[in-house]
């Protein structure tokens, strides 16, 4: 996989996932030791180009890349010749003429990393664009409920919420039906898109058919600024329909966990007394992300391997 | 006997989706029927046996008080050899030792001019080893490489009085200023021949699937002799690392 980009689960095969699984399960044993630090990629450079504000997926690539030794750049907008007008093509030239080792880029508009990768000497992770992908978001999600179930073959997995504007979403999907789960998605009629259902999975408006006997429910992050008025009517009416709490997750399998990709709108999505304990594996997920993104930085970084 | 694979996997392998634990069922395959031109077995069972109850004497007899003892097998081949040394010493001396495992391979020096990431082994260690004697319990020992990246991986998990090594065979070549302490048995070799520890019953991974360790061998495929098809090679994945006897 050595000079690999990692754009999107819809190009990765069930082979690749499990190979990035697997990897990431020997690197969670490095993060609870004292010195969280191994010596395999010194010497290497990784640049981080986030186009859009994200502390939570840039820290976590950042540690990431810090626990394999590699030297991490962070080149985000604010610092960046973007004010400048420079085009984005230009940027990424200028960059991949400082001779990285692995690029990780985010961009709102989505196909951004994959016309990178096509300029870009060294492989391109995609760290999320747009509405389309969030690989590393995914797979970090798929190695939690490994972690939990000890397989993801046979489960039902349900995502809640904004599945017509989230790269959370199609990940997911693309990422459990190749592993072999059921995949449900519940929101409003708003947010689903039509046509879902040709991805593999079964389209529910109504939460309690959704969530029932489901082993993993998934909660997505509602952006209320944006969407509140257009896709549903009100904050407080999406939080009783589709909001998760106790009382609703009895429909799901006894011992369902609950995931959220992050940032919670607390009281919306999850309920706070669903977001701080179990069944909530909210900050298992954050901590299997970094251990993740090691095992991609691992298994593609390197200029002039093997190309996708 | 159904000798299994020694060792880990090729990288082409480990990439290719074929983690070691998951070929479990073909584990216990049988040597290729003309293995006895192409294989020669150099330690059957019995010897390896002896060797190690051998050993286990040598290290209690070289350690001051054995109580600060702390075998660290290095994956996959070293792990049931651990196993089999803190069970004589054990028996010799009625204290248990921990066993640690630890995965050399983040700890490479060969990662840039391989084709492909190897495949990352299990790492468990039980506790620190500040100001224990460890012991580093490996199959087949060569240029050094491995033993070099095993001390230092070591040195990340604290500060050890001291460092010896366990090789259940010593196949010559060295590459790096590295002493064994403890040899099996001394077996020379040509740069490209394979030397393999066959385990019955194991997955792989190097753990025994049953709390009994199977039958053990050692056998040396000479360098001309044709690849048997079944035979994973002993440094191909965390074994002896540097392309020493490749």
């Amino acid at each position: 996989m050595i000079g690999r980009d990692i754009l999107g689960i819809e190009d990765l095969s069930r082979e690749d996932i499990e190979t990035i699984l697997e990897t990431a399960e020997r690197m969670q044993e490095i993060g609870a030791r004292e010195v969280k630090k191994v010596p395999t990629l010194r010497g290497r450079t990784q640049i981080n180009l986030f186009f859009e504000p994200s502390t939570r997926t840039q820290t976590s690539f950042e540690i990431a890349g810090k626990r394999l030794a590699a030297d991490v750049v962070n080149f985000s907008v604010s610092s960046s010749s973007v004010t400048k007008r420079e085009t984005l093509l230009d940027t990424a030239k200028t960059l991949d003429a400082m001779d990285p080792d692995v690029v990780v880029v985010r961009h709102k508009v989505a196909g951004v990393p994959h016309r990178l990768a096509e300029v870009l000497q060294a492989p391109v992770i995609n760290a999320g664009d747009g509405a389309h992908e969030h690989p590393s978001q995914a797979l970090l999600d798929m190695l939690t409920v490994r972690e939990e179930k000890g397989h993801i073959e046979g489960l039902t997995v349900t995502i809640v919420g904004d599945i017509a504007h989230s790269r959370v979403a199609r990940s997911n999907i693309y990422g459990f039906r190749k592993l072999g789960a059921e995949v449900r998605v519940a929101g409003p009629p708003t947010m689903l898109p039509a046509e879902i259902e040709q991805l593999g999975v079964k389209a529910y408006t109504n939460l309690r058919e959704a969530i029932e006997g489901a082993d993993v429910v998934m909660a997505l992050r509602i952006q209320m600024e944006r969407l509140e008025g257009a896709c549903f009517p009100s904050v407080r009416e999406y939080a009783a329909t589709f909001g998760l709490d106790r009382a609703k997750l009895r429909f799901a399998k006894e011992d369902a966990i609950v995931m959220h990709p992050g940032p919670v709108n607390r009281g919306v999505e999850l309920a706070h007394e669903l977001a701080d304990h179990r069944p909530s594996v909210i900050l298992d997920q954050v901590r299997n992300g970094v251990a993740l993104r090691m095992a991609l930085l691992y298994l593609v970084s390197g200029r002039g391997g093997a190309s996708a | 006997m159904t000798p299994p694979a020694a060792s880990g996997e090729t990288p082409q392998q480990a990439l290719a989706g074929e983690p070691a634990r998951t070929l479990q069922s073909e584990d216990t395959r049988t040597l290729p029927p003309e293995s006895g031109r192409s294989e020669r077995v150099v330690l059957d069972d019995e010897a390896i046996r002896r060797a190690l109850m051998r050993i286990a004497h040598e290290i209690v007899e070289s350690s001051d008080g054995t109580d600060r003892l702390y075998l660290v097998a290095i994956p996959n081949s070293g792990v049931p050899l651990g196993r089999l040394l803190v069970d004589n010493l054990e028996s010799l001396t009625g204290d248990r030792p921990p066993l640690g495992i630890l995965d050399t391979t983040l700890y490479r020096d060969d990662l840039s001019i391989r084709g492909a990431r190897p495949q990352l082994r299990k790492t468990e260690m039980p506790s620190s080893v500040d100001d224990r004697v460890v012991v580093l319990v490996e199959d087949v020992v060569s240029t050094g490489a491995t033993i070099r990246a095993g001390m230092d991986a070591l040195m990340d998990f604290g500060r050890p009085s001291h460092v010896r090594v366990v090789a259940l065979v010593d196949r010559g070549h060295r590459e790096l200023p590295i002493k064994i302490d403890y040899v099996g048995k001394n077996i020379p070799t040509q740069p490209g021949d394979k030397v393999v520890l066959y385990t019955e019953g194991e997955g792989g991974d190097g753990f025994v699937a049953s709390e009994e360790i199977g039958a053990l061998q050692v056998s040396v495929r000479e360098a001309d002799a044709e690849p048997g098809v079944s035979v994973r090679e002993v440094d191909a994945g965390s074994g002896e690392g540097g392309g020493a006897s490749s």
